[in-house]
């Protein structure tokens, strides 16, 4: 790959100073640097404070099985932009354990979490290491490739059972339960006490003494969630409280896990794409989008010009859509009810026609493939758009823009509260509006261009005050630049093909591994995917901008009141399909 | 229902009259009022959230059929409906949802996922189908499914509650109806009803060939 070739300098420095802890990852089509687990912390830290690379992005793990080994892979970047650090940590299966790094950028301590509940690698020195998707209790780390879910078939899909004479018996029936369950032998069910919460609420390290404050008062534990309506989903905040104000908080997630990264490894390749849909399911378009890229970098194809302007056309019509939606949600949690939603619907519906008439469903659109886009779009879509971008967009953001930006209560209740700093708020690996509402000019349709935005004129909108007004207005300023980029595309859209080469269904992968990132409404929407060449992934992992978002959401609540907690939360705008996987 | 409709059985009303009086039964009328003031709770799980907000905003306006009112609590809520992937971690709360809920009450399963696990039902994770769990009045198909398909299904319901009899339904008999048992999380998901069931299976003596209850060795 061009990029090994590119970074290798890097490489060849860290290695030239610990000539005996780091060495090349010299698998064909991997990259980067194996360091040895003991030399983790160093190496880390030489790359932050002497090579600036500030910006942790992604923790993720893999499993060789066969192979009696475990990776972990740390994907750093610099905040000022360009290609990635890629760190990897080989260790055994029996008892793994590796320096946490969540001391040195906190935004690891989720995804840290993450790595221990789903392949139980033992992060020493994290400050809470439990498990965050499952719950405590469960049995086994499920994307260890020799863990099997109840319902397991095959390795690989299309399965036998359902393909190509597809007279299976369903695997479910063949279960003694006749359910998706399993429990280990000799097991006594009422033994289990059901109680899962039980490590949470000690983290959350409250004290009901009254004496050890100030002013004489109970601390006392809020659940906002599962089921409330502010946490837009399935989301739970525990919340510690003295009198209203917040003192400690802890996000508990894992409520819509739905597996994505277990199935997507024995999905094909090209199976996963509808799968991508659902994961930000406010912005389809955009996951499309950063899973094709990356399965492309790996494959080496390049799509059709007219497909790159077809593709950047759809994200950014996303992009408007789901910047409109939240910025009537999060007024909708200010207590505005349902009014400023109910318009920011009536704008979303119209680009929703836009989608269902290209893809051919409103929401779950299915619409990138390896190499272009499935459907060609019309003259009459282009018209379409030409009339939203032009007519009725603009003015409707500037209405929205008029009636909220200036309201009295707008500003009180969201200018100072839920305050990040521009070095916590890239510590914490924050990314996108919330990244730029700090003061972070990082974008990464300029950091790490990809796709034709090279080509496009458009500005990276910061604000520098880091609260909840700063990041509705970020949004609002990159719902224009959208228009903006818009208006160039429709301008310049060539004809011609829409696929690179022939459309097929069973795509060949070449072995090797890649990280590939777009800058989703929602920040960094990263995927790193490995393949082994045979038909299904064999690492498929997806970096999730709004999880780590959530990372800082303690920083930014601790000292607020109760009802900021959730203006906070609507600002950092997450959508749990992407939270859970 | 048009007002005509309602004047069940037929009695010969004078015209004069005919703007101020309709004779009915009791079941008529009282599932009429009923099925035209469905309150849903406003309980999202996933994608199909978005849709069913949708459903309720002006395009598709579900306030059409007396359903605007979307109550975030179970106690004045009677239809709940079920948008989304249920998984294991989160169907404990769904089910105590649904118990908490007052009756008469109502389950919509919307979308592929809730009514029977749908793309996700192979997951570790997922519960393959709600209604393993807490009994689904209405199914609505669809990966979301459009506002359309769940207005329909709405439409269903409403034709199902106008078919009810007082002294046929559960509800409305003597003696108290049972809360539904909260499933446990162990080290996979237990519904308390299959616990001597659970007992067996795991002690059984392994069988030569059987994959499915071995599962996880790493604990």
């Amino acid at each position: 790959m061009s990029e090994q070739t590119a970074i290798h300098p890097l490489y060849a420095q860290l290695i030239s100073k610990f000539p005996d802890s780091v060495v090349r990852d010299d698998r064909a089509g991997f990259n980067g640097v194996v360091v040895q687990p003991l030399n983790l912390l160093e190496v880390v830290k030489e790359l932050r404070d002497s090579l600036g690379y500030d910006y942790l992005s992604s923790v993720t793990a893999a499993d060789d099985f066969p192979e009696e080994r475990l990776e972990v892979i740390y994907h750093l970047f610099k905040s000022v932009g360009g290609a990635p650090a890629v760190i990897k940590v080989f260790l055994g299966r029996e008892e793994p354990v590796v320096p946490s790094l969540t001391p040195m950028y906190p935004g690891a301590e989720l995804q840290e979490r993450e790595v221990w509940d789903l392949y139980g690698i033992r992060f020493a020195n994290h400050p809470d290491l439990r498990r965050i998707l499952l719950w405590e209790g469960f049995q086994g780390f499920p994307l260890r490739k020799d863990w099997k879910e109840p319902l397991y078939e095959e390795d690989v899909k299309p399965f036998k059972s359902r393909w190509p004479e597809g007279k299976g018996e369903r695997k479910e029936l063949l279960n003694p339960y006749k359910d998706n369950v399993q429990y280990p032998r000799e097991f006594e069910p009422s033994t289990v006490s059901g109680d899962v919460d039980q490590a949470m609420y000690k983290s959350l390290e409250y004290s009901d003494d009254p004496n050890s404050r100030v002013i004489k008062t109970d601390q006392l534990v809020v659940n906002l969630g599962p089921q409330h309506p502010s946490t837009h989903g399935v989301f739970r905040m525990a919340v510690v409280l003295e009198g209203e104000t917040i003192v400690n908080l802890k996000p508990v997630v894992g409520y819509l896990h739905r597996n994505h990264e277990k199935i997507g490894e024995r999905n094909t390749w090209l199976q996963n794409m509808p799968y991508t849909d659902r994961l930000d399911y406010l912005a389809p378009m955009s996951n499309n989008f950063g899973y094709a890229i990356t399965v492309e970098k790996l494959m080496g194809i390049v799509p059709t010009e007219r497909a790159e302007y077809i593709r950047v056309m759809m994200a950014e019509l996303t992009r408007i859509a789901s910047h409109t939606m939240t910025t009537g949600f999060l007024l909708n949690d200010l207590g505005a009810y349902f009014t400023p939603a109910l318009y920011a619907l009536e704008e979303r519906e119209l680009i929703l026609d836009v989608f269902e008439e290209v893809a051919g469903s409103r929401m779950m659109v299915n619409y990138f493939r390896f190499g272009g886009v499935v459907r060609d779009v019309s003259p009459e879509v282009l018209k379409k758009i030409k009339h939203l971008v032009y007519n009725r967009l603009p003015r409707k953001i500037d209405e929205l823009d008029k009636y909220i930006s200036a309201n009295e209560i707008v500003r009180t209740r969201c200018e100072g509260v839920g305050v990040l700093t521009a070095d916590d708020a890239i510590a914490f690996s924050t990314t996108g509006p919330n990244l730029r509402a700090s003061g972070v000019p990082y974008d990464i349709r300029r950091a790490d261009p990809y796709s034709i935005y090279e080509s496009l004129d458009f500005d990276v909108c910061t604000h520098d005050h880091g609260d909840v007004y700063d990041r509705y207005r970020v949004r609002i300023d990159e719902i224009r630049q959208s228009i903006r980029i818009l208006k160039q595309v429709l301008d310049r859209i060539p004809e011609g093909p829409i696929m690179a080469g022939k459309p097929q269904y069973a795509t060949k992968v070449p072995a090797g591994e890649a990280y590939g990132r777009v800058e989703g409404p929602r920040g960094e929407l990263g995927f790193y995917v490995v393949s082994d060449g045979k038909p299904n992934p064999k690492r498929y992992h997806v970096r999730a901008p709004s999880f780590i978002n959530l990372t800082s959401l303690a920083q930014m609540c601790k000292g607020a009141k109760v009802a900021d907690a959730v203006t906070i939360l609507g600002a950092v705008d997450i959508v749990l399909g992407e939270v859970d996987r | 229902m048009a007002e005509n409709d309602l004047n069940n059985p037929e009695i010969d009303i004078p015209d004069e009259l005919k703007q101020q009086i309709a004779v009915t039964t009791l079941d008529r009328i009282y599932n009429w009022s009923r099925s035209n003031s469905l309150w849903p709770m406003m309980f999202g799980l996933a994608c199909c959230a978005i849709e069913m907000i949708c459903t309720a905003a002006s395009r598709y306006d579900l306030s059409r059929f007396g359903m605007e009112v979307m109550r975030p609590s179970p106690r004045q809520a009677d239809v709940m409906i079920v948008s989304g992937t249920v998984t294991k971690k989160m169907v404990p709360q769904i089910v105590r949802l649904y118990n908490q809920m007052s009756e008469p009450k109502y389950v919509i399963a919307m979308g592929a996922c809730a009514s029977g696990g749908g793309p996700f039902k192979e997951g570790y994770n997922v519960v393959p189908g709600v209604d393993k769990f807490i009994p689904v009045d209405v199914y609505v198909a669809g990966c979301p499914p459009t506002p359309q398909a769940l207005l329909h299904g709405l439409i269903t319901l409403q034709k199902k509650i106008e078919g009810e009899h007082i002294p046929d339904t559960r509800w409305y008999k003597k003696g108290e109806v049972e809360a539904l048992p909260i499933p446990i999380l162990g080290p996979d998901l237990m519904d308390p009803r299959h616990f001597e069931l659970i007992r067996e299976e795991t002690h059984k003596p392994l069988p030569v060939v059987d994959v499915i209850i071995e599962g996880g060795e790493t604990a």
